[in-house]
């Protein structure tokens, strides 16, 4: 089937003219935040005392060991989940629970499949009844801009998975999000559609610049997207290290590869990475230690 | 244009050539060779197969379907059915699809509705036969009403699990697009419940053939029975009737007419399911 073959990419020229850019003041500021599950002798603490901002207009890409947390603080930052304590604003206005400002991209795709590639993209507009001239405009240079002009009539199960996801991506676009959170967005794709799926996203952050708050488990991926880099903790999570990336954009992921400064970074993260690594590990026998003595105590009050 | 015509053709082509089709050949082949021979085993060769020797020969049926498709009374009988089939398998989804839909929608709906749902289900539409005589004013009413619970109960089940199977994923991503909840109904759940809807209504209609003869069998064909005469009350009544001035040829011959009748009207509904439902689809 040809529709499965990626096309090569090709930044295309921008179409969008008069598309306006992100709305100011969405910058996301995060204080002492911890979130806890469970109660008593059982809580499990995943967020503790975590602090951090997300700047306006910025692509901020979290990473950190698996399982540290971090699609726990999506969810907080989605307003799906409250914090055990702490704040999140945005845009100095706390998050008490999901709203329209943001909008998540799963790992999954969850684009509607009774719906061809154009409707789905069209899906956000219609739904608030915003059908217009301008907003069909929009869905057009997001097409050509994902590269999915000739798929528009396509249902998501004739699309390879990487148009999936780059429907997925135009879908959410849209609807211009102040903020964008991206869970592990390429997860699953092999090497070659994912490389070419950070271009194309790449490309689309550079011409919308929303706020972006992107999480990967992927280095590489962090180094070419972000302008900085959270380094997180083993859980319960916290920052452990903020990383500038200096990098001039439109980036290639050629030039990076070859770039000393962005090998600096790479090492500098790995190292990092790997010494919270080293500490899962050893948190692990902690772990079952913890469990045994809680085990006991609650022996004991029987 | 020309591609498309080259791909329908050699679609075609696979059908009428493909293994499938020479397989489904030499089955039904084999099959009639063998109910020919065991007919006729006993005048051949004085062995009676078991059961086989008991029924008409494929060719003596042959012969009266032929008598049968020149006569008018065999068609009004067709057509009758037909109506009754059509008749109680619309009112079980005019009725069915809205009920599933509010059972899958609203909790308290479903709380208050399931349990009856439930105790009335599992009774056969055949059970209802007597008592659906004595409510309804008319014969025709009588067999219509049967032949709807046939398809209703298959058709609200189907609606409900295919409403209660759609991925919460997709209301999450609808409503953080700014989704109305009259959206969501009309452009989430609406479209993807209708597979099950037309699975649905695809067994329900196999259904209805089924209880539509067994009702004209037992009600005595309906009101147009006693004016069309002995082939005059639909295909159930046309076999019943055959029994007992024993026409056995006539009794499978009109078995095979409800045979191809039920495998028509599926085949029209699965066609019209696809048409509805593209996104199914292969290519």
């Amino acid at each position: 089937m040809d529709m499965q073959r990626e096309p090569p990419f090709v930044p295309p020229a921008s179409p969008l003219g008069s598309v306006p850019r992100t709305a100011t003041g969405s910058e996301i500021t995060v204080t002492n935040l911890s979130k806890t599950y469970g109660a008593g002798e059982f809580a499990k603490q995943v967020v503790q005392n975590c602090s951090f901002t997300i700047e306006h207009g910025k692509l901020t890409v979290m990473i950190g060991p698996s399982g540290c947390g971090k699609s726990t603080l999506i969810r907080l930052l989605a307003g799906f989940e409250r914090p055990s304590g702490g704040t999140i604003t945005i845009g100095g206005k706390p998050v008490t629970g999901p709203g329209l400002d943001r909008l998540v991209v799963f790992q999954e795709t969850a684009l509607f499949p009774w719906m061809s590639t154009y409707d789905n993209i069209m899906f956000g507009p219609r739904a608030r009844g915003e059908d217009t001239p301008e907003t069909r405009a929009f869905a057009e240079a997001l097409l050509q801009k994902v590269g999915l002009d000739g798929f528009r009539k396509k249902y998501p199960s004739q699309l390879s998975g990487g148009m999936q996801r780059r429907a997925e991506l135009a879908r959410s676009m849209i609807n211009r999000p102040d903020v964008m959170i991206l869970d592990e967005p390429f997860r699953g794709l092999d090497a070659m559609t994912k490389r070419l799926m950070q271009e194309y996203y790449a490309n689309l952050y550079e011409e919308f610049r929303r706020t972006t708050f992107f999480v990967t488990t992927d280095i590489d991926e962090a180094i070419y997207l972000a302008d900085r880099i959270l380094i997180m903790t083993n859980i319960p999570t916290q920052v452990r290290a903020v990383i500038d990336v200096d990098l001039p954009r439109p980036r290639h992921v050629e030039d990076i590869t070859e770039n000393d400064a962005a090998n600096a970074i790479k090492m500098k993260a790995l190292g990092l990475l790997h010494e919270e690594a080293m500490k899962s590990f050893a948190r692990g026998s902690k772990a079952a230690a913890d469990f045994i003595d809680a085990y006991a105590r609650r022996m004991a009050k029987d | 244009m020309l591609a498309a015509v080259k791909a329908m053709s050699a679609k075609f082509k696979g059908f009428i050539f493909g293994d499938d089709f020479w397989r489904g050949i030499i089955s039904i082949a084999a099959f009639l060779v063998f109910w020919e021979a065991g007919s006729r085993s006993h005048a051949w060769s004085g062995f009676a197969f078991p059961w086989v020797s008991q029924v008409p020969a494929p060719t003596a049926v042959l012969q009266e379907m032929f008598k049968l498709v020149q006569e008018p009374s065999f068609w009004n009988s067709a057509f009758l059915s037909t109506l009754r089939v059509f008749e109680g398998f619309f009112a079980a989804m005019v009725i069915g699809i809205p009920l599933g839909l509010a059972m899958a929608v609203s909790r308290t709906f479903y709380g208050i509705t399931f349990p009856v749902f439930e105790v009335l289900r599992p009774i056969p539409p055949l059970a209802w036969v007597p008592a659906s005589i004595i409510f309804w004013p008319t014969q025709e009413l009588s067999i219509a009403f049967v032949t709807f619970l046939g398809a209703f109960f298959t058709v609200v089940i189907n609606v409900i699990g295919g409403a209660q199977a759609i991925d919460v994923r997709y209301f999450q991503a609808a409503r953080s697009m700014g989704s109305s909840t009259w959206d969501i109904f009309r452009r989430i759940i609406l479209p993807g419940t209708l597979p099950s809807i037309v699975v649905g209504a695809t067994v329900g209609v196999g259904i209805t053939w089924a209880v539509v003869v067994a009702a004209e069998m037992i009600s005595g064909g309906g009101s147009a029975g006693s004016v069309g005469g002995a082939a005059g009350g639909g295909l159930g009544f046309f076999i019943w009737n055959s029994y007992v001035g024993g026409s056995y040829t006539q009794i499978v011959a009109g078995m095979i007419s409800i045979g191809i009748a039920g495998y028509i009207s599926s085949a029209l509904l699965r066609k019209i399911g696809q048409w509805m439902t593209p996104w199914l689809s292969e290519d």
